[in-house]
């Protein structure tokens, strides 16, 4: 094990964690925004748009990520829509989450009993209002294992960026091994930054679980 | 409160058949009748939770129209307690009653904890403000449901079945709840299988089958001579206690 080479690139594997800590939350942030907005078009079944989220899901689900981002980042250029290889981390990943938080805060809504919405219609609230104050808070809870497995599945799913020469990690540990041979040392540091990402996620979505199991609402 | 021809049918089953009656203020009107006659169905369109086939429902000469879009100020006159206990289980037993009178009314926070306050006292739940609906019997969550509807001061209010999924140790201190109710003049309609409740809270009593209103009578009239014999084999069944005496 040659530290003298650790410590030599550890700035770059900095770097590389900083980006793909950046991407993967812009990334992932917009998936949760897709995930609600489909996810309520899903759960009052709002006539044409149901088809074209249920579409949307199917085609999102059933695609790698990797040929979502080819597509992204070769295909959209040719009909004239330029794309950075930052924002095609970003919407890729986004496009690809979005069905998952879909999915997740979807199942969240459709555990919530009916008589839910139907008493705080019957006490004047409007629809929204119920969805706001009644339905959600109950649905986020329910949805909450769901949503930390996808934002850890969909963080690790950061390491295709490097096909589309974005400076990710496994980009950073491909190149070192390319230019020095040195594998171990460069696939080392790349595990542990990938855990140094992750393990903090995995421990907070694990403490919100148990403490919204604690305030179990029960009936 | 007008209701007038009203119909509802589930696909092809009618389950409400051309139902008329007339709600005068202060009147407590109670609907019996064999399970799956209507009765809750009936309730659940006049607080147009169901969309209706046909007829007409009208609170104070406003129509209450499925879909319209002056429901939420027409259902604020209209308080509902359902059977299974609808209470939203992430709120405090406060935050239950506070959301709608803030949220809908817009009224005054102090105001309204101080008549929540009261009316929970009232029911015998004022040490219980705090506590989450899990922590509270089946018996306490329907006085904190009628309580909540309550303090949107409505016109009438509505009951379906609010003992059935009751202990029956906790259904009378419901039952006393809604009596004290009736005391104070309010405008009810109750949905029930409690036959000697019904007889003494009743000032009408509906008896429903198949969707339709075969008796309307006040409560002596129907419990001692019921016209039809539909409604004497249904009152005999709450009278097997007595039979087996003589």
């Amino acid at each position: 094990m040659n530290w003298d080479f650790i410590w030599k690139y550890l700035p770059l594997y900095e770097k590389a964690a900083l980006l793909t800590v950046k991407i993967g939350w812009a990334g992932i942030a917009l998936a949760i925004i897709i995930g609600i907005l489909c996810a309520i078009v899903l759960y009052f079944r709002i006539a044409v748009l149901r088809r074209i989220v249920s579409v949307y899901i199917e085609i999102s689900r059933n695609t790698p990520l990797l040929i979502q981002l080819f597509f992204i980042y070769y295909a959209l250029p040719k009909i004239g829509v330029p794309v950075s290889p930052e924002a095609c981390g970003v919407a890729g990943l986004a496009f690809l989450g979005g069905s998952y938080m879909a999915e997740a805060f979807r199942s969240g809504l459709e555990a919530i009993e009916p008589i839910q919405m139907e008493s705080a219609l019957s006490l004047g609230l409007e629809k929204s209002q119920a969805l706001r104050y009644v339905i959600m808070p109950q649905a986020v809870s329910v949805s909450v294992p769901a949503f930390v497995a996808n934002v850890i599945f969909l963080l690790k799913e950061t390491s295709v960026f490097s096909a589309i020469s974005l400076m990710d990690l496994m980009f950073t540990a491909k190149d070192l091994i390319g230019l020095y041979y040195k594998t171990t040392e460069s696939l080392l540091m790349l595990v542990v930054f990938y855990l140094i990402i992750l393990l903090p996620v995995s421990i907070l979505g694990s403490i919100l679980e148990r403490r919204l199991r604690h305030a179990g609402f029960g009936s | 409160m007008k209701i007038e021809h009203l119909t509802k049918s589930f696909e092809d089953n009618v389950v409400l058949d051309d139902v008329s009656f007339t709600v005068h203020k202060g009147e407590v009107i109670v609907v019996v009748g064999p399970s799956g006659c209507g009765k809750s169905t009936m309730l659940r369109c006049i607080n147009a939770l169901e969309p209706i086939q046909g007829g007409k429902i009208t609170i104070d000469g406003d129509e209450i129209l499925y879909g319209s879009k002056n429901l939420s100020s027409l259902r604020q006159k209209i308080g509902m307690v359902f059977q299974s206990y609808d209470l939203f289980p992430h709120l405090s037993v406060l935050d239950n009653i506070l959301l709608a009178p803030l949220k809908v009314q817009k009224r005054k926070k102090d105001e309204v904890i101080k008549e929540a306050t009261e009316l929970l006292e009232r029911v015998g739940l004022g040490d219980k403000a705090k506590s989450y609906p899990r922590q509270l019997s089946g018996g306490q969550k329907q006085r904190v449901a009628i309580v909540r509807a309550l303090c949107m001061h409505p016109e009438m209010m509505l009951f379906d079945e609010v003992t059935a999924a009751l202990d029956p140790e906790m259904v009378r201190e419901v039952l006393d709840v809604i009596l004290g109710l009736a005391k104070g003049g309010m405008t009810m309609i109750i949905v029930t299988h409690e036959m000697q409740f019904a007889r003494a809270v009743a000032d009408r009593v509906l008896f429903l089958e198949n969707g339709n209103i075969i008796e309307d009578a006040d409560p002596d009239t129907f419990f001692e001579n019921p016209k039809t014999e539909r409604a004497k084999q249904f009152l005999n069944i709450f009278n097997f206690e007595r039979s087996k005496e003589k």
